[in-house]
């Protein structure tokens, strides 16, 4: 679609031509994931991760969609309908741990892809709306993952309801009004899991479609690569297929079958024993956490513990929305003309420890509170913004980069030693730091 | 512009979150956290190990049986198992007719199931079925609440997927009531449990309302062939037996996850060797360096030949 050398579709049957004459959708096919799409020939298994997303939304929206003919969203029949689920309906246990594995899963892949795009500069011109595009498909899974969460009416569900929707009263005057609206009442109760139900019903619908639309912007410029070197000849791409269905092909097996000995062997290991409690709004449990994929902004929300101007809660609120609303920034706060992190050494040691400290992040989210791990927590919460909105900045504009490669197929096809060195190592980073 | 407004973004969170570490740390120093009587008595579960553990799994028919037993004639008086029906015993091992019989039968099961007189349309109560589920001990929690000096008895059947640790929970729980260790009055003078109260270290708040309910060897008479009835046992059995009732489909589970897995794997390694196949010609071709570097053997051959190593 992007280049001048990708090849036009040429239906090779009658009934081919026919069709393409008439409806172009075998073309459009061909040019999106088919022969027609030239891709960077050094990708490596980082860039395996944005189709596995797209697998695992697959997985979701089949598997929940057969749930819901069996789910009642009730208060009385909620929790029973999903043990229903479990016990009577044929393979039911299996949907059911599909979906909320899946949900993980899903996650998981997105962070890889999220991280791989933050280190090999993918959010750079001209791909900043690819970037922002999964900044709101991140944003409607958090939603939709909280929504599912709510539904099987369990004890976290409930008190996990209860908490972030909590999050709206902090904001003064209009928050308490808007945290009722949104519950249909003062607390959760039947209108919410209503509402609930029906909005993650809708929304993987809407992902979806903005999902079109990233994938849509990322066909206009093609894929980034580790070198961050723009492609500049047909000698630097490879048809998407058969390459890159072949390397996909095999990956997401690989990803399965790991998804698969988490789904049959381990179900409930990544969710909250709390959970196969029925909801009870006079029983608070010992320790509301949210899902592990949420811990690090529950850790930067309870970070700020001193009302200084504003009220912590409120001080916290914006923190943990910021830190999201934020990475839309980045492509203009890390203006650096040099993409891959593979060519920024200076970046790339900042790099790591942005990685530890979202891992930090989530130990200390999930964590009981003690003096200790709130103090961690707020120097990790700290480090987190610095490293956003402070230091990279301030690398972008001062750091010595590493010499590019002249061209993707230079890299790819020869000595790579300057892709794939790591830290200090390669012959070049010692030479520029002499 | 952009990036003034960042500096200034970040130096005002990392500058409230200074303060608020400053806080954090000084309040930590001023007034170090008490040492709870929970955080030092509590014990995490003891192990135990099941037929039923690990990816291949499965249950032990006879053991889930004695669990039952267990369950009917000593828990089934305070708790409920609403998730399970009679019919659901098939998986035990039993057939329609002891399931039919064992339902309908009023020396384990006084609470009858409500119903309606079909003559008269009067509220009544009939004699469970296989396809009922078993029967709650207390017709609402209000009357299992006061006839349990106000605590709520829950019900079993999620229990051993609703408590961390699981079945090894259940079975610490079951075996560990003891006397309040003196050690432990000592140190916390007003932690002594209360009246009506039992000290059980695995309880995570130590005192729980529950009186131990297993408290003699042969308390149950199991069958022939069955091991003694010791407490220990009778605890292993009903932990086995709530496995059971919380996932009944464990075994299916596992079969299933075994022949997904498998091909999987098989899938995967076709999916690679094709992989393989149709990148072999477009791998990178990485220029050979050092020993292997045509340069460098040339360099060495002359080198040998220089000392005189080549005859």
């Amino acid at each position: 679609m992007s280049f001048s050398w990708a090849k036009p579709y040429q239906p090779t049957s009658e009934l081919g031509k026919w069709f393409d004459d008439r409806l172009p959708l075998p073309r459009l096919v061909y040019g999106a994931i088919g022969g027609g799409y030239p891709v960077p020939r050094n990708l490596n298994y980082f860039w395996n991760f944005g189709v596995l997303a797209g697998i695992f939304l697959m997985i979701q929206i089949i598997t929940g969609i057969v749930l819901a003919m069996h789910y009642y969203s009730s208060l009385d029949g909620a929790f029973n309908s999903v043990e229903h689920i479990m016990r009577n309906v044929n393979a039911g246990w299996m949907l059911r741990y599909a979906h909320a594995n899946g949900a993980s899963f899903f996650f998981i892949v997105v962070y890889v892809h999220i991280f791989r795009g933050l280190y090999y500069g993918s959010y750079k011109a001209p791909r900043e709306l690819i970037w922002m595009l999964g900044l709101v498909i991140y944003l409607l899974m958090m939603a939709t993952a909280f929504m599912g969460y709510v539904l099987p009416w369990g004890q976290m569900s409930y008190w996990g309801a209860q908490v972030i929707t909590g999050f709206f009263s902090a904001f003064p005057i209009v928050g308490e009004p808007i945290r009722i609206w949104l519950l249909g009442g003062y607390a959760p109760d039947q209108a919410a899991l209503t509402r609930f139900f029906s909005l993650h019903y809708l929304m993987p619908f809407v992902i979806a479609g903005v999902v079109i639309l990233h994938i849509w912007s990322l066909h206009i410029p093609g894929s980034n690569n580790p070198t961050g070197v723009d492609v500049k000849s047909e000698k630097d791409t490879l048809p998407f297929h058969p390459f890159y269905t072949a390397k996909d092909g095999w990956f997401a097996g690989a990803v399965l079958t790991a998804f698969a000995l988490v789904l049959f062997f381990a179900p409930n290991a990544l969710g909250h024993p709390d959970n196969y409690i029925p909801a009870n709004p006079l029983a608070t449990p010992a320790h509301i956490v949210p899902e592990w994929y949420f811990l690090p902004f529950y850790a930067i929300l309870k970070a700020f513990t001193i009302d200084f101007i504003l009220p912590a809660k409120l001080w916290g609120v914006l923190a943990m929305f910021g830190s999201i609303l934020l990475l839309f920034l980045l492509p203009w706060l890390d203006n650096s003309p040099v993409r891959s992190g593979n060519y920024r050494p200076v970046f790339k040691r900042f790099f790591v420890i942005l990685v530890i400290d979202v891992l930090v992040l989530g130990w200390a989210g999930g964590a009981t509170v003690t003096p200790t791990v709130v103090a961690i927590s707020q120097i990790a919460t700290a480090y987190y913004f610095a490293h956003f909105l402070i230091i990279l900045p301030l690398i972008s504009r001062h750091e010595d980069t590493l010499p590019l490669p002249s061209s993707i197929s230079t890299s790819a096809l020869h000595g790579e030693l300057q892709e794939s060195a790591p830290i200090g190592t390669s012959k070049t980073a010692t030479a520029a730091a002499e | 512009m952009i990036r003034m407004f960042s500096y200034a973004a970040g130096a005002i969170l990392t500058l409230v979150l200074m303060i608020s570490l400053f806080g954090t740390v000084s309040e930590a120093i001023q007034s170090p956290p008490e040492e709870t009587v929970e955080h030092e008595y509590h014990r995490e579960a003891k192990a135990l190990k099941l037929a039923s553990d690990g990816p291949l799994g499965k249950f032990d028919r006879a053991q889930l049986q004695r669990g039952l037993q267990v369950y009917t004639e000593v828990c089934a008086a305070c708790h409920g198992i609403n998730l399970v029906s009679f019919r659901d015993l098939s998986a035990l091992g039993y057939n329609d007719g002891q399931i039919k019989a064992f339902a309908g039968s009023g020396n384990f099961w006084k609470i009858e199931v409500p119903s309606v007189n079909p003559d008269t349309g009067e509220v009544a109560t009939r004699k469970a079925t296989p396809a009922d589920r078993f029967p709650a001990p207390y017709p609402n929690d209000t009357a299992a609440r006061a006839a349990n000096r106000n605590a709520l008895p829950p019900d079993l059947s999620l229990i051993a997927k609703a408590r961390e640790g699981g079945a090894a929970y259940t079975y610490s729980l079951l075996t560990g009531y003891q006397r309040q260790p003196a050690e432990l009055l000592k140190h916390f003078p007003t932690a002594k449990t209360p009246e009506g109260l039992y000290y059980n270290p695995y309880f995570a708040n130590l005192n729980l309302a529950m009186p131990p309910p297993l408290t003699s060897d042969g308390q149950v008479s199991y069958g022939e062939g069955s091991p003694p009835a010791t407490v220990d046992q009778m605890a292993k059995d009903v932990s086995a037996f709530l496995v059971w009732t919380a996932e009944p489909k464990l075994e299916n589970r596992h079969r299933t996850g075994i022949v997904v897995v498998i091909f999987l794997l098989f899938a995967t390694m076709l999916g690679y060797l094709s992989y393989q196949n149709i990148w072999a010609e477009a791998k990178r071709k990485v220029a050979p360096k050092g020993p292997l570097d045509p340069g460098n053997q040339a360099k060495r051959a002359h080198a040998k030949r220089k000392a005189g190593m080549d005859k």
